[in-house]
């Protein structure tokens, strides 16, 4: 699948990290449904750093659509309440 | 999908779906989405040099400060040198402020930075896929039907219409930093209007609504600190009292 971070670029991750990837969107979600700004830093961070790390650049020559977009890293709290809402934006596995 | 990534790609595919329910040509479709796109590059080739713009007159604006920050620590100096400490402690205090000013100008000319270095790699990135959207474009004129072109067009455009709206997302969130610093380059232009840096000796004997503003923004403690090191520098570097042999290498350090 390949999920893009907005203003970053986008990754190619292996479709078995689908759930986990969903965990952390939740984690995002949690935080800024209980309104906790430092929880969701944290959280949105982890979620980049994952995608970052267990990603790989995609080609930038290929001209593909993303299956997921993420905000981009500067994302604010206040932001983040209008993304992160219900199922997040990576929803279940099918 | 809710959130900005199910919008996203939900815009970007009624755009190309309601472009390609028009087109009769597809080979017009796709020489037409090429020259969007070269137009699409062309702005924010225009919004990096706007970054430019902003950060090279902030740093403008802090060279200013820095110098109005060594002017008012020798005019301190020169203020106590001559007993004058009342004098000497509105110094210390407008050069607490532009000292605060200066870090917050330089945060922001270090944040501007980043904003250029991200646009420009957007920039390449766009760039690239605009030359790969160019080539498949020649492709698909040449060796598809009209029927299967739309749905090669539909593949293309998708790809190369989310990288657009990256783009131009990054683009916005940069225009809104730039706008945000240029309104507090202003702010200080202002400052430097009301006279808070200018030079001490335009000041009048009485204590201005500036100085009372000044009172309430600097750190009390911290010019209390500054005036006793002067205090104890001046002491020990010149016995007679003579300002003439003020120790004025110091200033630096301090800044």
């Amino acid at each position: 699948m390949i999920v893009r971070i907005s203003a970053e670029g986008q990754y190619d991750l292996a479709d078995s990290l689908h759930e986990r990837l969903n965990d952390l969107d939740d984690a995002v979600v949690a935080a800024v449904e209980a309104a906790d700004e430092a929880a969701f830093h944290a959280a949105f961070e982890e979620l980049l750093r994952f995608v970052r790390s267990e990603g790989r650049r995609h080609d930038g020559d290929d001209l593909a659509e993303s299956d997921f977009i993420l905000p981009p890293a500067d994302l604010s709290f206040q932001e983040a309440g209008e993304d992160f809402t219900g199922e997040g934006l990576i929803p279940e596995p099918a | 999908m809710p959130g900005m990534g199910g919008r996203m790609s939900t815009v970007i595919k009624a755009k190309i779906s309601k472009l390609l329910d028009r087109a009769e040509d597809p080979a017009e479709t796709l020489d037409y989405s090429y020259q969007r796109q070269l137009e699409s590059l062309q702005n924010v080739k225009k919004g990096i040099a706007d970054v430019v713009t902003a950060k090279k007159r902030l740093q403008m604006q802090s060279q200013k400060l820095e110098q109005s920050v060594v002017k008012l620590d020798t005019q301190a100096r020169q203020a106590l040198g001559q007993g004058n400490e009342e004098l000497a402690r509105v110094a210390l205090e407008r050069k607490n402020v532009a000292q605060t000013e200066l870090q917050s100008l330089d945060q922001q000319v270090t944040e501007l930075e980043a904003q250029q270095q991200k646009l420009t790699e957007s920039e390449q990135r766009l760039r690239q896929k605009i030359e790969a959207f160019r080539t498949k474009k020649e492709v698909i004129k040449a060796q598809y039907s009209a029927a299967e072109a739309q749905v090669r067009i539909s593949e293309a455009a998708t790809g190369v219409g989310e990288e657009m709206a990256d783009v131009g997302l990054a683009m916005q969130r940069a225009t809104d930093k730039t706008e945000q610093m240029r309104a507090r380059a202003d702010a200080v232009s202002e400052l430097e209007a009301a006279g808070t840096f200018e030079d001490l000796t335009a000041l009048g004997s009485g204590q201005d609504d500036i100085d009372r503003q000044l009172h309430q923004l600097s750190s009390q403690s911290q010019v209390d600190d500054e005036l006793s090191r002067m205090k104890a520098e001046l002491g020990a570097g010149s016995g007679s009292g003579d300002p003439g042999q003020l120790p004025a290498g110091e200033e630096g350090k301090q800044a």
